[in-house]
């Protein structure tokens, strides 16, 4: 099985690299962008072709490393 | 008095902190993140400066996780003391046993210079040759020393009394100038509940000689020392 995991800044939390960015798209002259947040995406390669213990496996990663939980949200999708 | 200097892949500055403690009179040992204990008769436990895993996924993250950790946070549940300096401070945070997160500097530039800071209390095992009050003249350099918090844990540490350092200038006011990386609250170090914890960004290890520009670091190493009782 193959998952996706989608860190992302929570609401609220500055993100200097995304208001970069955001920056920078204005400045190449790219038109109709009103904000830019920058986040993380994990592809992660499963050893179990069982759904409920993927789930959980997953859910341990984002939750003991991959997202620190106090500025970030984290989505997981299972393929 | 016993300290153990912890090292991870990437850690730089652990010899320098090593000086400063031996120079300040404390025994000192350095210490690999994959040891399951510390040191029998540690007292202070010190996360270094640097790099630790290339600063990869979150800067202290998987550090923060190493096997040594466990012992540090068992050695900080028992009261013992532990300082975390720069990549340290950034540790601490993602290991849990400080509230809030580094972010990226405001400017998003890697900032290195001289730098003031505020002493904002002088009775902890931490500061106590140092006055309330007092700027102190040491450095930083960092990239992600960006202290953010929720506004309810923010009020928290200032409710209680636990920010350590604030970034000011040399008369000890708090400018906008002042706060180059963005911190809330111009926050440069703050303590655990128990005081026991002290993290910060700046780096009081390089300045503790005449020969570098400045002695203003040695007095957090005296502090410490002058925290325990000689040994025979």
């Amino acid at each position: 099985m193959k998952a996706r995991v989608t860190v992302t800044l929570k609401n609220g939390v500055l993100d200097p690299q995304g208001k970069a960015i955001e920056g920078a798209l204005k400045s190449l002259g790219v038109e109709g962008i009103d904000g830019v947040r920058q986040g993380k995406v994990f592809d992660i390669e499963l050893g179990t072709t069982d759904r409920s213990k993927a789930e959980a496996a997953l859910k341990a990663a984002c939750e003991k490393l991959l997202a620190n939980t106090v500025i970030e949200n984290y989505r997981v999708e299972i393929a | 008095m016993k300290s153990a200097v912890i090292v991870f892949p990437g850690s730089n500055r652990e010899g320098d902190v090593l000086r400063a403690l031996t120079s300040a009179g404390s025994r000192a040992e350095k210490v690999w993140h994959a040891e399951t204990e510390l040191p029998k008769g540690t007292d202070l436990v010190v996360l270094p400066g640097g790099f630790s895993y290339g600063d990869y996924l979150r800067c202290g993250a998987i550090a923060g996780r190493a096997t040594v950790m466990d012992a540090v946070r068992a050695h900080a549940a028992r009261g013992g003391l532990v300082l975390g300096i720069c990549n340290g401070f950034q540790i601490l945070c993602e290991s849990g046993l400080l509230p809030g997160i580094l972010m990226r500097n405001a400017n998003l530039k890697f900032i290195c210079h001289r730098q003031f800071l505020r002493v904002e209390r002088d009775d902890t095992a931490f500061t106590r040759a140092y006055a309330k009050g007092q700027a102190i003249d040491v450095c930083v350099a960092h990239g992600e020393g960006n202290y953010t918090a929720d506004g309810e844990t923010l009020k928290r540490l200032e409710g209680e009394g636990l920010v350590a350092f604030r970034y000011s200038d040399a008369q000890g006011h708090i400018t906008a100038d002042s706060n180059r990386n963005g911190s809330m609250n111009a926050i440069a170090g703050i303590y655990s509940d128990k005081l026991n914890v002290l993290g910060m960004m700046p780096h009081p290890e390089n300045l503790i000689e005449d020969l570098v520009g400045g002695t203003d670091g040695r007095g957090l190493f005296e502090s410490l020392v002058s925290s325990f009782p000689k040994a025979a």
